[in-house]
Protein backbone atom coordinates (compact mmCIF):
# COMPACT_ATOMS: atom_id res chain seq x y z
CA UNK A 1 0.00 0.00 0.00
CA UNK A 2 1.13 3.65 -1.33
CA UNK A 3 1.26 5.81 1.45
CA UNK A 4 -0.18 9.34 0.75
CA UNK A 5 1.80 12.32 0.45
CA UNK A 6 1.59 14.94 3.21
CA UNK A 7 0.38 17.53 1.18
CA UNK A 8 -2.45 15.25 0.06
CA UNK A 9 -3.08 14.42 3.49
CA UNK A 10 -3.63 18.04 4.64
CA UNK A 11 -5.74 18.87 2.07
CA UNK A 12 -7.97 15.69 2.62
CA UNK A 13 -7.98 17.27 6.52
CA UNK A 14 -8.49 20.57 5.28
CA UNK A 15 -11.26 19.53 2.88
CA UNK A 16 -12.95 17.29 5.69
CA UNK A 17 -12.78 20.13 8.18
CA UNK A 18 -13.72 23.09 5.79
CA UNK A 19 -16.96 24.34 6.81
CA UNK A 20 -19.51 24.44 4.22
CA UNK A 21 -20.79 27.76 3.75
CA UNK A 22 -23.89 27.37 1.41
CA UNK A 23 -26.71 28.56 2.88
CA UNK A 24 -24.87 31.10 4.29
CA UNK A 25 -23.50 34.65 2.21
CA UNK A 26 -19.98 33.81 3.29
CA UNK A 27 -17.21 32.78 1.13
CA UNK A 28 -14.77 30.53 2.85
CA UNK A 29 -11.27 31.48 2.55
CA UNK A 30 -8.39 30.53 4.52
CA UNK A 31 -7.86 28.42 7.96
CA UNK A 32 -6.50 31.43 10.24
CA UNK A 33 -6.65 29.81 13.48
CA UNK A 34 -7.59 26.89 16.10
CA UNK A 35 -8.83 26.31 19.35
CA UNK A 36 -9.94 23.39 21.67
CA UNK A 37 -13.28 23.41 20.48
CA UNK A 38 -13.43 24.42 16.67
CA UNK A 39 -11.32 26.31 14.03
CA UNK A 40 -11.55 30.03 12.66
CA UNK A 41 -11.63 30.85 8.80
CA UNK A 42 -11.21 33.83 7.52
CA UNK A 43 -14.17 34.65 5.30
CA UNK A 44 -15.53 37.22 2.83
CA UNK A 45 -18.98 38.67 2.90
CA UNK A 46 -19.59 39.93 -0.71
CA UNK A 47 -22.81 41.65 0.67
CA UNK A 48 -21.08 44.59 2.47
CA UNK A 49 -17.79 43.96 0.79
CA UNK A 50 -15.41 42.93 4.17
CA UNK A 51 -13.40 39.93 5.34
CA UNK A 52 -14.19 38.29 8.62
CA UNK A 53 -13.50 35.66 10.56
CA UNK A 54 -15.94 32.83 11.17
CA UNK A 55 -15.76 30.47 14.08
CA UNK A 56 -16.78 27.05 13.07
CA UNK A 57 -16.70 23.73 15.57
CA UNK A 58 -14.61 21.03 14.06
CA UNK A 59 -17.56 18.41 14.48
CA UNK A 60 -20.92 18.37 14.70
CA UNK A 61 -21.68 18.14 18.22
CA UNK A 62 -23.97 15.55 19.26
CA UNK A 63 -24.08 16.00 22.80
CA UNK A 64 -24.85 19.92 21.94
CA UNK A 65 -22.52 21.32 25.13
CA UNK A 66 -19.87 22.64 22.86
CA UNK A 67 -22.35 23.78 20.22
CA UNK A 68 -24.06 25.69 23.21
CA UNK A 69 -20.76 27.13 24.46
CA UNK A 70 -19.79 28.07 20.96
CA UNK A 71 -23.23 30.01 20.69
CA UNK A 72 -23.28 31.06 23.84
CA UNK A 73 -19.37 32.57 23.41
CA UNK A 74 -21.21 34.48 20.59
CA UNK A 75 -24.24 35.89 22.80
CA UNK A 76 -20.88 37.08 25.47
CA UNK A 77 -19.58 39.07 22.49
CA UNK A 78 -22.87 40.48 21.20
CA UNK A 79 -23.42 42.05 25.14
CA UNK A 80 -19.85 43.42 25.35
CA UNK A 81 -19.44 46.28 22.64
CA UNK A 82 -16.26 47.79 23.59
CA UNK A 83 -13.76 48.74 21.19
CA UNK A 84 -11.57 45.95 22.99
CA UNK A 85 -13.81 43.14 22.79
CA UNK A 86 -14.11 41.41 19.04
CA UNK A 87 -17.11 42.55 17.76
CA UNK A 88 -20.14 39.96 16.42
CA UNK A 89 -21.27 40.16 13.15
CA UNK A 90 -23.58 37.03 12.76
CA UNK A 91 -24.27 33.70 13.89
CA UNK A 92 -25.52 30.45 12.46
CA UNK A 93 -25.62 27.02 12.17
CA UNK A 94 -24.41 25.32 8.83
CA UNK A 95 -26.30 22.05 7.26
CA UNK A 96 -24.73 19.94 9.04
CA UNK A 97 -26.08 20.96 12.40
CA UNK A 98 -22.36 23.12 13.37
CA UNK A 99 -22.98 26.41 14.78
CA UNK A 100 -21.05 29.24 13.78
CA UNK A 101 -20.26 33.05 13.81
CA UNK A 102 -19.25 35.63 12.32
CA UNK A 103 -16.76 38.17 13.82
CA UNK A 104 -14.03 41.13 13.00
CA UNK A 105 -11.27 39.58 11.11
CA UNK A 106 -8.42 40.18 13.79
CA UNK A 107 -5.02 41.12 12.43
CA UNK A 108 -1.98 41.79 14.43
CA UNK A 109 0.46 40.13 17.25
CA UNK A 110 -0.13 38.38 20.55
CA UNK A 111 0.34 40.25 23.33
CA UNK A 112 3.62 39.02 24.49
CA UNK A 113 4.97 39.26 20.59
CA UNK A 114 3.63 42.83 20.56
CA UNK A 115 5.32 43.55 23.98
CA UNK A 116 8.61 42.48 23.13
CA UNK A 117 8.11 44.73 20.09
CA UNK A 118 8.83 47.91 22.91
CA UNK A 119 11.98 48.97 24.25
CA UNK A 120 10.60 50.29 27.28
CA UNK A 121 8.65 49.29 30.81
CA UNK A 122 7.01 52.65 30.30
CA UNK A 123 5.16 51.25 26.89
CA UNK A 124 4.69 47.68 27.98
CA UNK A 125 2.64 49.08 30.91
CA UNK A 126 0.90 51.40 29.32
CA UNK A 127 -0.38 47.97 26.62
CA UNK A 128 -1.42 46.09 29.88
CA UNK A 129 -3.22 48.99 30.65
CA UNK A 130 -5.14 48.82 27.48
CA UNK A 131 -5.58 45.05 27.88
CA UNK A 132 -7.59 46.18 31.29
CA UNK A 133 -10.15 48.12 29.65
CA UNK A 134 -11.76 45.71 28.37
CA UNK A 135 -11.39 43.30 30.95
CA UNK A 136 -12.71 45.82 33.38
CA UNK A 137 -15.89 46.54 30.97
CA UNK A 138 -16.70 42.80 31.17
CA UNK A 139 -16.47 43.07 34.90
CA UNK A 140 -18.87 46.05 34.92
CA UNK A 141 -21.22 44.01 32.72
CA UNK A 142 -20.81 40.98 35.06
CA UNK A 143 -18.72 38.62 33.08
CA UNK A 144 -15.53 37.35 34.22
CA UNK A 145 -13.02 35.98 31.29
CA UNK A 146 -11.45 33.56 33.25
CA UNK A 147 -8.69 32.55 30.05
CA UNK A 148 -6.82 35.82 30.07
CA UNK A 149 -3.46 34.79 28.76
CA UNK A 150 -0.89 36.11 26.10
CA UNK A 151 -2.62 34.34 23.74
CA UNK A 152 -6.06 35.17 24.11
CA UNK A 153 -4.90 39.12 23.54
CA UNK A 154 -3.89 40.50 20.10
CA UNK A 155 -2.93 43.72 19.49
CA UNK A 156 -3.51 45.27 15.94
CA UNK A 157 -1.20 47.38 13.35
CA UNK A 158 -2.63 50.54 15.36
CA UNK A 159 -2.31 49.49 18.80
CA UNK A 160 -5.58 48.56 19.03
CA UNK A 161 -5.98 46.00 22.00
CA UNK A 162 -8.69 42.89 21.59
CA UNK A 163 -9.83 40.61 24.02
CA UNK A 164 -10.35 37.18 22.44
CA UNK A 165 -11.81 34.04 23.00
CA UNK A 166 -14.58 34.46 25.46
CA UNK A 167 -15.81 30.71 25.23
CA UNK A 168 -15.29 30.25 28.65
CA UNK A 169 -16.58 33.28 29.85
CA UNK A 170 -18.67 33.49 33.23
CA UNK A 171 -22.12 35.55 33.34
CA UNK A 172 -22.26 36.68 37.20
CA UNK A 173 -25.27 38.18 37.27
CA UNK A 174 -26.77 35.36 35.10
CA UNK A 175 -25.56 32.58 38.23
CA UNK A 176 -26.89 35.30 40.48
CA UNK A 177 -30.16 35.54 38.75
CA UNK A 178 -30.83 31.89 38.98
CA UNK A 179 -30.16 32.25 42.80
CA UNK A 180 -32.93 34.56 43.26
CA UNK A 181 -36.62 33.75 42.37
CA UNK A 182 -38.54 34.77 39.55
CA UNK A 183 -37.27 35.49 35.81
CA UNK A 184 -33.89 36.27 34.94
CA UNK A 185 -33.66 40.53 34.24
CA UNK A 186 -31.79 39.67 30.75
CA UNK A 187 -32.14 36.75 27.85
CA UNK A 188 -30.78 33.92 29.64
CA UNK A 189 -27.29 32.52 28.37
CA UNK A 190 -27.12 29.13 29.19
CA UNK A 191 -23.71 28.06 31.51
CA UNK A 192 -21.81 25.53 30.02
CA UNK A 193 -19.46 23.49 31.39
CA UNK A 194 -17.89 21.16 28.26
CA UNK A 195 -16.79 17.69 28.62
CA UNK A 196 -13.95 17.94 26.42
CA UNK A 197 -11.24 20.52 26.18
CA UNK A 198 -8.60 21.29 24.12
CA UNK A 199 -4.51 22.58 23.11
CA UNK A 200 -4.40 25.58 25.35
CA UNK A 201 -7.67 25.02 27.64
CA UNK A 202 -7.99 22.52 30.15
CA UNK A 203 -11.17 19.89 29.92
CA UNK A 204 -13.79 19.72 32.66
CA UNK A 205 -14.62 21.37 35.31
CA UNK A 206 -11.79 22.90 35.81
CA UNK A 207 -11.56 25.76 33.00
CA UNK A 208 -8.44 27.80 32.04
CA UNK A 209 -4.99 27.54 31.21
CA UNK A 210 -2.44 26.25 33.75
CA UNK A 211 0.08 29.17 34.76
CA UNK A 212 -2.78 32.08 34.21
CA UNK A 213 -5.70 30.08 36.42
CA UNK A 214 -6.73 32.02 39.83
CA UNK A 215 -5.73 29.15 42.57
CA UNK A 216 -9.15 28.75 43.32
CA UNK A 217 -9.97 28.01 39.22
CA UNK A 218 -7.26 25.69 39.06
CA UNK A 219 -8.98 23.98 42.33
CA UNK A 220 -12.45 23.99 40.93
CA UNK A 221 -13.88 26.29 43.40
CA UNK A 222 -17.29 27.58 42.29
CA UNK A 223 -17.93 31.07 43.08
CA UNK A 224 -14.94 32.58 40.46
CA UNK A 225 -15.41 35.75 40.30
CA UNK A 226 -13.34 38.89 38.40
CA UNK A 227 -10.98 38.64 40.98
CA UNK A 228 -10.01 35.36 38.76
CA UNK A 229 -9.16 37.47 35.98
CA UNK A 230 -6.93 40.23 38.29
CA UNK A 231 -4.84 37.16 38.74
CA UNK A 232 -3.98 36.07 35.26
CA UNK A 233 -4.20 40.18 34.53
CA UNK A 234 -1.08 40.26 37.54
CA UNK A 235 0.53 36.95 35.58
CA UNK A 236 0.30 38.96 31.97
CA UNK A 237 1.61 41.84 34.05
CA UNK A 238 4.55 40.14 35.49
CA UNK A 239 5.64 38.80 31.55
CA UNK A 240 5.30 42.33 30.39
CA UNK A 241 6.99 43.85 33.13
CA UNK A 242 9.98 41.00 32.87
CA UNK A 243 12.36 40.41 35.88
CA UNK A 244 14.51 43.67 35.88
CA UNK A 245 11.73 45.89 36.08
CA UNK A 246 10.27 43.92 38.90
CA UNK A 247 13.50 44.63 41.23
CA UNK A 248 11.51 47.73 41.27
CA UNK A 249 9.97 47.06 44.66
CA UNK A 250 6.36 48.88 43.92
CA UNK A 251 5.23 47.21 40.83
CA UNK A 252 6.80 43.94 42.57
CA UNK A 253 4.09 44.49 44.76
CA UNK A 254 1.38 45.51 42.77
CA UNK A 255 2.22 41.79 40.60
CA UNK A 256 1.89 40.36 44.38
CA UNK A 257 -0.92 41.98 44.80
CA UNK A 258 -2.62 40.82 41.88
CA UNK A 259 -1.41 37.28 41.87
CA UNK A 260 -2.22 36.68 45.93
CA UNK A 261 -3.13 33.29 47.33
CA UNK A 262 -6.16 34.29 48.32
CA UNK A 263 -8.61 36.33 46.26
CA UNK A 264 -9.70 38.75 49.08
CA UNK A 265 -6.13 39.64 48.90
CA UNK A 266 -6.26 40.80 46.00
CA UNK A 267 -7.23 44.14 43.37
CA UNK A 268 -11.35 43.90 43.70
CA UNK A 269 -11.34 44.52 40.16
CA UNK A 270 -9.30 45.14 36.88
CA UNK A 271 -9.93 48.70 37.48
CA UNK A 272 -8.28 48.72 40.72
CA UNK A 273 -5.31 47.01 39.22
CA UNK A 274 -5.24 49.50 36.14
CA UNK A 275 -5.44 51.94 38.72
CA UNK A 276 -2.27 51.35 40.66
CA UNK A 277 -0.18 50.79 37.29
CA UNK A 278 -0.97 54.64 36.22
CA UNK A 279 -0.36 55.65 39.74
CA UNK A 280 3.01 53.78 39.47
CA UNK A 281 3.12 55.64 35.72
CA UNK A 282 2.51 58.74 37.12
CA UNK A 283 5.16 58.30 40.41
CA UNK A 284 2.75 58.66 42.74
CA UNK A 285 2.15 56.32 45.32
CA UNK A 286 0.36 52.64 45.02
CA UNK A 287 -2.37 50.73 47.38
CA UNK A 288 0.29 47.76 46.82
CA UNK A 289 2.83 49.13 48.78
CA UNK A 290 3.54 51.29 52.02
CA UNK A 291 7.02 53.09 51.21
CA UNK A 292 8.96 54.41 53.79
CA UNK A 293 9.46 58.16 54.31
CA UNK A 294 13.02 57.55 52.27
CA UNK A 295 11.46 56.00 49.33
CA UNK A 296 8.72 58.39 49.06
CA UNK A 297 11.42 61.19 49.36
CA UNK A 298 13.27 59.47 46.55
CA UNK A 299 10.19 58.81 44.30
CA UNK A 300 9.34 62.55 44.93
CA UNK A 301 12.55 63.80 43.87
CA UNK A 302 12.44 61.72 40.93
CA UNK A 303 8.60 62.47 39.84
CA UNK A 304 9.84 66.41 40.00
CA UNK A 305 13.51 66.11 39.29
CA UNK A 306 13.21 69.23 36.68
CA UNK A 307 11.26 71.42 38.94
CA UNK A 308 13.79 70.65 41.76
CA UNK A 309 17.12 70.29 39.29
CA UNK A 310 15.83 74.69 38.33
CA UNK A 311 15.25 75.39 41.74
CA UNK A 312 18.82 74.02 42.57
CA UNK A 313 19.81 75.81 39.98
CA UNK A 314 18.42 79.30 41.16
CA UNK A 315 19.96 78.87 44.46
CA UNK A 316 23.24 77.63 42.87
CA UNK A 317 23.31 80.72 41.42
CA UNK A 318 22.38 83.27 43.85
CA UNK A 319 25.47 81.40 46.11
CA UNK A 320 27.70 82.50 43.44
CA UNK A 321 27.11 85.54 43.25
CA UNK A 322 26.86 86.46 46.67
CA UNK A 323 30.63 84.47 47.14
CA UNK A 324 31.79 86.06 43.91
CA UNK A 325 30.43 89.40 43.70
CA UNK A 326 29.38 90.13 47.87
CA UNK A 327 26.13 90.72 47.18
CA UNK B 1 -3.96 74.72 42.60
CA UNK B 2 -5.29 77.21 39.21
CA UNK B 3 -1.86 78.40 37.54
CA UNK B 4 -2.50 82.18 38.28
CA UNK B 5 -2.61 81.59 41.95
CA UNK B 6 0.44 78.97 41.81
CA UNK B 7 2.55 81.92 39.85
CA UNK B 8 1.60 84.62 41.92
CA UNK B 9 2.70 82.56 45.25
CA UNK B 10 5.69 81.31 43.58
CA UNK B 11 6.94 84.52 42.50
CA UNK B 12 6.09 86.22 45.70
CA UNK B 13 8.21 83.30 47.87
CA UNK B 14 10.90 83.17 44.90
CA UNK B 15 10.70 87.21 45.30
CA UNK B 16 11.10 87.22 49.42
CA UNK B 17 13.99 84.47 49.33
CA UNK B 18 15.90 86.51 46.68
CA UNK B 19 15.27 90.03 48.79
CA UNK B 20 16.45 87.91 51.83
CA UNK B 21 19.44 87.30 50.35
CA UNK B 22 20.41 90.96 50.52
CA UNK B 23 21.18 90.55 53.96
CA UNK B 24 24.76 89.21 53.10
CA UNK B 25 25.34 92.35 51.78
CA UNK B 26 26.57 94.41 54.49
CA UNK B 27 26.33 97.87 52.77
CA UNK B 28 22.87 97.07 52.09
CA UNK B 29 21.55 95.27 55.11
CA UNK B 30 19.96 98.12 56.76
CA UNK B 31 17.78 98.63 54.00
CA UNK B 32 16.61 94.87 53.98
CA UNK B 33 13.17 95.66 54.63
CA UNK B 34 12.88 97.70 51.18
CA UNK B 35 14.72 95.64 49.60
CA UNK B 36 12.56 92.46 50.49
CA UNK B 37 9.41 94.71 50.49
CA UNK B 38 10.46 95.46 46.91
CA UNK B 39 11.77 92.12 45.36
CA UNK B 40 8.48 90.27 47.06
CA UNK B 41 6.43 92.63 44.43
CA UNK B 42 8.67 92.22 41.64
CA UNK B 43 8.24 88.62 42.11
CA UNK B 44 4.34 88.82 42.55
CA UNK B 45 3.91 90.74 39.25
CA UNK B 46 6.34 88.58 37.21
CA UNK B 47 4.11 85.47 38.85
CA UNK B 48 0.85 86.75 38.19
CA UNK B 49 2.41 87.43 34.73
CA UNK B 50 3.66 84.00 34.37
CA UNK B 51 -0.01 82.08 35.50
CA UNK B 52 -2.21 84.31 33.33
CA UNK B 53 0.16 83.62 30.76
CA UNK B 54 0.50 79.78 31.38
CA UNK B 55 -2.95 79.74 31.26
CA UNK B 56 -3.83 81.42 27.71
CA UNK B 57 -0.40 79.22 26.20
CA UNK B 58 -0.72 75.68 27.40
CA UNK B 59 2.53 74.87 26.82
CA UNK B 60 5.86 74.95 29.30
CA UNK B 61 8.67 75.92 26.83
CA UNK B 62 6.77 78.96 26.17
CA UNK B 63 5.75 80.24 29.84
CA UNK B 64 9.32 78.98 30.41
CA UNK B 65 11.18 81.53 27.91
CA UNK B 66 8.13 84.25 29.05
CA UNK B 67 8.98 83.35 32.80
CA UNK B 68 12.49 84.23 31.91
CA UNK B 69 12.01 87.31 29.91
CA UNK B 70 9.67 89.10 32.21
CA UNK B 71 11.67 88.43 35.40
CA UNK B 72 14.59 89.05 33.15
CA UNK B 73 13.01 92.58 32.57
CA UNK B 74 11.92 93.24 35.70
CA UNK B 75 15.52 92.50 37.36
CA UNK B 76 17.13 94.77 34.39
CA UNK B 77 14.53 97.59 35.76
CA UNK B 78 15.88 97.00 39.19
CA UNK B 79 19.85 97.29 38.06
CA UNK B 80 18.74 99.99 35.70
CA UNK B 81 17.18 101.94 38.64
CA UNK B 82 21.12 101.23 40.40
CA UNK B 83 22.82 102.01 37.38
CA UNK B 84 25.22 99.19 38.29
CA UNK B 85 25.21 95.58 39.52
CA UNK B 86 23.26 94.30 35.93
CA UNK B 87 24.63 91.03 35.93
CA UNK B 88 24.47 90.12 39.94
CA UNK B 89 20.76 91.66 39.73
CA UNK B 90 19.49 89.70 36.25
CA UNK B 91 21.19 86.76 36.57
CA UNK B 92 18.96 85.51 39.84
CA UNK B 93 16.35 87.44 38.22
CA UNK B 94 15.82 85.31 35.15
CA UNK B 95 16.11 81.93 37.35
CA UNK B 96 13.26 83.17 39.21
CA UNK B 97 11.40 83.79 36.41
CA UNK B 98 12.61 80.48 34.69
CA UNK B 99 11.80 77.88 38.27
CA UNK B 100 7.91 80.18 38.20
CA UNK B 101 7.24 79.73 34.72
CA UNK B 102 8.43 76.27 34.77
CA UNK B 103 6.45 75.30 37.89
CA UNK B 104 3.34 77.00 36.60
CA UNK B 105 3.12 75.31 33.23
CA UNK B 106 3.68 71.91 34.57
CA UNK B 107 1.68 71.94 37.59
CA UNK B 108 -0.75 74.83 37.72
CA UNK B 109 -4.57 73.46 36.80
CA UNK B 110 -6.17 75.92 34.44
CA UNK B 111 -7.92 75.46 31.25
CA UNK B 112 -6.05 76.82 28.36
CA UNK B 113 -7.93 79.16 25.70
CA UNK B 114 -8.71 77.12 22.89
CA UNK B 115 -9.97 73.79 24.58
CA UNK B 116 -13.50 73.33 25.43
CA UNK B 117 -12.81 69.70 26.98
CA UNK B 118 -10.47 71.41 29.56
CA UNK B 119 -13.11 73.80 30.20
CA UNK B 120 -15.69 71.55 30.74
CA UNK B 121 -13.63 69.51 32.77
Amino acid sequence: MTALPDAAVSRLVRAIRAPDLSGTRYVLGREVGRGGMGSVWEAEDPELGRVVALKVLDLPDAAGDLAARLKREARVLARLEHPGVVPVHDVGTLPDGRPWYAMKLVRGDRLDAAAALLPTLRERLRLFLRVCEPVAFAHARGIVHRDLKPSNVMVGPFGEVLVLDWGIARLLDEEASERRPGPPAEPPIEPCEPRAGGPGTAAGTVLGTPGYMAPEQARGDGGVDARADVWALGVLLRGLAGPEALRARRLAAIVAKATAERPAERYEGAPALAADVVRYLDGEPVTAYRERPWERAARFAVRHRVALLLLLAYLAARAAVLLVYGR
Amino acid sequence: MNKVLLGLLLGGGLGVLDGLTAWFTPEVRKDILGIVMGSTFKGLVAGLLIGFFSKKVASVPATVVFGVIVSGFFAYLVAAQMGKYYFEVMLPGALVGLVTGYVTARYGKGAPAGNPERRAA
